[in-house]
């Protein structure tokens, strides 16, 4: 029975298709593929259908369905357009199917939604989950990058360190800021840890909680901790909040509070000389001669 | 047209979720940056506050309008365990998570009305507006 019904779906497939794309088609208006242009819509349709119908014909053929999904998540098609897609299909070949029969009883009418069904089933689970496996993998990918970004620790002279944070500072963050400030202050031998926060959108309780934290922790290992890039309304939202940061030094900019830096570790900036101005000494005193 | 939007807080990144949709409203009706900050920080406080202590909740934003001025509601419900002695909350340095204890005071002070209720074992309601000058 299954057999036959299969095979009088396939033999008319060219009507089965017909009322699919029709329907398809008619989903298309007012929903999230509108801004897609007709032909390209239409072409993709034909392609979907195609791959319906080889995957039932092969019983369930992954290469060809794997192929088709692939191309769509590469080309940013919603999952809701295939699950659309399918249960449209479904409704319209058990329509068509139901109608090709003399008579219909009770068992007839549930033999062919099974049958329908365990056509459509797995091909709907394989289509999500290679979608969502896809998301999956992007998201893991992303995570990936965001944990090495995370806290870099910056040596940028003897005795000084950098660490610029950029995002937001989860407690994840917050405890790899602090492992690697404090490593990192060991290893480079710092006398002065610069923390920049100048990319850090929000600056909160926790979020000062955790510096003030680190800053402490830094302190205890016997360096000196500042804190930069506080922007004018970090400053005001902190002030605001009624944070107290009045126990350990703060500078507005990087460069300041490198400065700052230089003087704790006895060292300044100088001006060399530069060396056009000596050539222009030596022609100054040529020319008097 | 009052538009209201909401964003659950279930876990830790849902907060950055809030405090972009506030950042965003609030820099839309035409806050300044400073306010925005203000918004943003006061947003992560709340939402922080939920996912810390209630677990699940929800951080709601609407545009308010009334004859002089509009500004910015910002609704934050939990049912989680409630305070009980709100007094002690909205005092500086009080904690009971190790913090810093400014949080709910902070945000009273950021923000230029604040609101709340809450009873012991049924969940926590906060809302606060901060007015465009």
């Amino acid at each position: 029975m299954d057999a036959n019904l299969k095979e009088l779906m396939i033999s008319n497939s060219d009507s089965i298709v017909d009322s699919w794309m029709d329907e398809v088609g008619r989903i298309k208006s007012g929903n999230y593929t509108a801004s897609i242009s007709d032909e390209l819509y239409e072409n993709t349709n034909r392609e979907f259908v195609n791959v319906i119908f080889t995957s039932i014909q092969n019983q369930g053929s992954s290469k060809v369905v794997e192929e088709f999904s692939e191309k769509m998540i590469n080309l940013g098609w919603p999952l809701s357009y295939i699950t659309d897609g399918l249960q449209v299909f479904r409704r319209v070949t058990i329509e068509f199917l139901l109608k090709q029969a003399d008579q219909v009883d009770s068992s007839h009418f549930s033999n062919v939604l099974t049958s329908v069904d365990e056509w459509i089933e797995p091909l709907i689970r394989q289509l999500v989950n290679e979608y969502s496996g896809s998301w999956e993998n992007i998201l893991s990918l992303q995570r990936v990058a965001l944990q090495e970004l995370s806290a870099p620790l910056i040596p940028v002279m003897e005795g000084i360190t950098v660490m610029p944070l950029i995002g937001t500072i989860d407690t994840d963050r917050a405890k790899l800021i602090m492992e690697n400030l404090l490593e990192g202050a060991i290893k480079h031998n710092s006398e002065v840890v610069l923390i920049d926060i100048t990319g850090v959108p929000v600056v909160d309780t926790m979020v000062a909680h955790h510096i003030i934290q680190a800053a402490e922790a830094v302190r205890l290992i016997g360096s000196t901790c500042i804190l930069v890039g506080i922007r004018p309304e970090i400053a005001q939202t902190i002030i605001n909040i009624g944070i107290d940061l009045s126990k350990f030094p703060t500078r507005s900019s990087l460069k300041k509070g490198f400065t700052r830096a230089l003087e704790i570790t006895g060292r300044t900036v100088v001006d060399l000389p530069s060396k056009n101005q000596g050539i222009d000494e030596i022609m100054n005193a040529l020319k008097g001669e | 047209m009052n538009p209201r939007s909401c964003v659950n807080i279930h876990k830790e990144w849902d907060i950055v979720g809030a405090r972009q949709l506030g950042r965003e409203m609030a820099k839309e009706i035409g806050f300044g940056t400073v306010d925005q900050a203000r918004i943003a920080t006061a947003v992560s406080e709340l939402a922080r506050n939920i996912y810390l202590y209630a677990k699940n909740g929800q951080v709601c934003f609407e545009y308010i309008y009334t004859n002089s001025q509009k500004g910015i509601l910002m609704t934050a419900v939990d049912t989680g365990p409630g305070i009980k002695d709100i007094s002690r909350v909205m005092q500086d340095g009080y904690t009971t998570s190790g913090g810093l204890g400014a949080g709910l005071p902070g945000v009273k002070r950021l923000m230029d009305e604040f609101d709340i209720e809450s009873a012991a074992g049924e969940g926590t309601k906060i809302k606060a507006i901060k007015w465009i000058r």
